[in-house]
């Protein structure tokens, strides 16, 4: 089950610049605390997200333990049609969690 | 160590008529943070607290337990049944006789009429759906009940506030009532107002109850925390709200 | 805590395989003052006109002092129509932070920022967190 928001305009004018805000649940676990017994905890952090609208790849990003947990990341793209905008965030196991939102361009 | 000394230099400054804040210089914990926190407070879309909010939003709709029921099956939707609830909590619970928690309350639900094993205090289905149930208050102005059967507790609560704890002997009107707006280490004390939890602690890097928020308190003087869900912190609560009153809930805040 | 991160620089060269950087056309707003490490606020800006001919291929964000130099590396495109991009970043000390970008040119540009961290004055209870 995945725990996000994402952000997008429901209507744009076509060329028009739209910011897109996405928003994920995980506690980005940085690999470098220990726990009460003394032993580190294993890294378990979303390393890669990506955004495509329409299919096409618009914003990707590799992340890193030093981004805070519940990773929020703001981007821009331009408005280039009506469509779906898909956000995909993979963690350290390889699993991958999807959302999306749709996007009316007049 | 350097925590230490500053501790002890308020022991020395706090000894003194404690005053209660005057309803006019009542500030939100909001007012004393960094604008970068206020504002991934105030933009929903940055606000992490959000993420349990939704979670409690779908788990409303979710049947659980042998019932078979949803909160939503009985409560339909929450913007409209749970407006304004979360403003006056704690209530008084006729079956224990006693004030109970909006976390309590929810859980209780789940035990009674939705025949679902109790949650804790902590897990994060309880926030999330506190969190949404108090969300339908955001920006109303804290209005505790009138109902006479809260006073004594109230005033149990009134008195632990006052009481001096812990190895430091700081009371938490040493700090929220006396030197509220001076910097203690690298932070600014606040009034110590209930109005956002379940709340965003930067700190914590999630969301966190009240109670959680308390037990940081009462640890930071060396005092032995009393155990989630204790009747003193629903108490304490009782008199925090009474303080609060009319400051607007904020729920989900963030805190740093 | 592992011990042998690269430096800042190191990891700057890795990331521009050693190319010249210029410190200019890149906007970094981060406070310099933060309440807490855990979540500081971040949003670097790029002066580009964003076409298909001229625009910024990727912004990378790097630290000094943390366990690891690398933060995030952000690839943006023609379709951005705007370089920015906003995120939360951990920093586990008072240190400086380094925004690098790339354009399609192959040239780099770069801000840089120190940050002090205060931290919180309550002494948490992980017992029975
Ligand atoms: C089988 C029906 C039923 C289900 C299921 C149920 N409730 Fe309730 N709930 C009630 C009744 C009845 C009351 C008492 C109403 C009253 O006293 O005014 C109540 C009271 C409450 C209150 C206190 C309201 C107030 O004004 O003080 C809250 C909060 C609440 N429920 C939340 C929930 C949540 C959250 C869930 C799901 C986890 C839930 N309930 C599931 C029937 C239900
Ligand atoms: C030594 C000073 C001190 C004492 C004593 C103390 N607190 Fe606090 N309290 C703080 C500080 C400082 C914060 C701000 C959070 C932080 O940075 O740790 C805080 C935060 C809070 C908050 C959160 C407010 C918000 O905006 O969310 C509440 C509620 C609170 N305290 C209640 C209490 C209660 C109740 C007691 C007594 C049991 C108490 N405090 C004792 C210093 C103190």
């Amino acid at each position: 089950m995945i725990r996000a928001l994402v952000n997008v305009p429901k209507t744009a004018r076509r060329g028009e610049i739209i910011e897109v805000r996405a928003m994920i649940q995980h506690v980005m676990e940085t690999g470098y605390r220990e726990g009460p017994n003394g032993v580190t905890i294993p890294r378990n952090i979303i390393n890669r997200f990506v955004c495509k609208y329409a299919g096409e790849e618009i914003f990707s990003a590799e992340l890193f333990p030093a981004i805070s947990a519940n990773p929020y990341m703001a981007f821009s793209t331009v408005a280039t049609g009506s469509g779906t905008l898909t956000f995909e965030w993979t963690d350290d196991q390889g699993e991958t969690q999807s959302t999306s939102a749709e996007i009316t361009v007049t | 160590m350097l925590r230490l000394a500053l501790l002890g230099a308020l022991v020395v400054a706090a000894v003194g008529a404690v005053a209660d804040i005057a309803p006019k210089d009542r500030r939100s914990g909001f007012e004393f943070m960094s604008p970068q926190t206020q504002a991934m407070q105030s933009d929903e879309t940055s606000n992490p607290g959000m993420l349990w909010v939704a979670d409690g939003e779908r788990l409303w709709g979710e049947s659980r337990g042998s019932a078979g029921k949803s909160c939503a099956s009985c409560h339909d939707d929450a913007v409209d049944s749970m407006r304004g609830v979360a403003a006056r909590y704690p209530a008084f619970d006729e079956e224990t006789k006693r004030p109970i928690d909006l976390m309590s309350r929810i859980d209780q639900c789940r035990a009674k009429r939705q025949g679902a094993p109790s949650l804790t205090q902590q897990s994060d289905e309880l926030l999330a759906l506190t969190a949404y149930v108090a969300y339908q208050s955001r920006n109303m102005p804290i209005a505790p009940p009138d109902d006479p059967r809260l006073q004594p507790f109230r005033d149990n609560g009134r008195d632990w506030f006052n009481r001096r704890l812990g190895q430091l002997q700081l009371s938490c009107a040493s700090c929220h009532d006396e030197r509220w707006g001076a910097r203690l280490g690298g932070s600014v004390i606040p009034q110590g107002h209930p109005t956002g939890y379940p709340l965003y602690r930067l700190e914590w890097q999630t969301v966190g109850s009240l109670q959680r928020r308390l037990r940081g308190c009462l640890v930071g003087v060396r005092a032995q925390p009393f155990d989630f869900g204790a009747p003193e912190f629903v108490d304490i609560e009782l008199f925090l709200m009474e303080r609060a009153r009319g400051l607007p809930m904020e729920t989900p805040a963030v805190r740093p | 805590m592992k011990s042998t991160r690269p430096t800042l620089d190191e990891a700057i060269r890795s990331f521009t395989g050693g190319a010249a950087v210029r410190e200019a056309r890149v906007k970094f707003e981060i406070s310099p003052l933060v309440e807490n490490g855990n979540a500081v606020p971040v949003t670097v800006e790029v002066d580009s006109p964003m076409t298909a001919a001229d625009h910024v291929r990727r912004i990378a964000l790097f630290n000094e002092k943390n366990p690891q130099a690398d933060v995030a590396v952000f690839h943006l495109g023609r379709r951005s129509g705007r370089a920015r991009v906003a995120t939360r970043i951990r920093l586990a000390a008072s240190q400086t932070v380094v925004a690098l970008a790339e354009t399609s040119d192959g040239a780099f540009w770069s801000a840089q920022a120190k940050v002090i961290v205060t931290l919180a004055a309550c002494i948490e209870d992980i017992s029975q967190q």
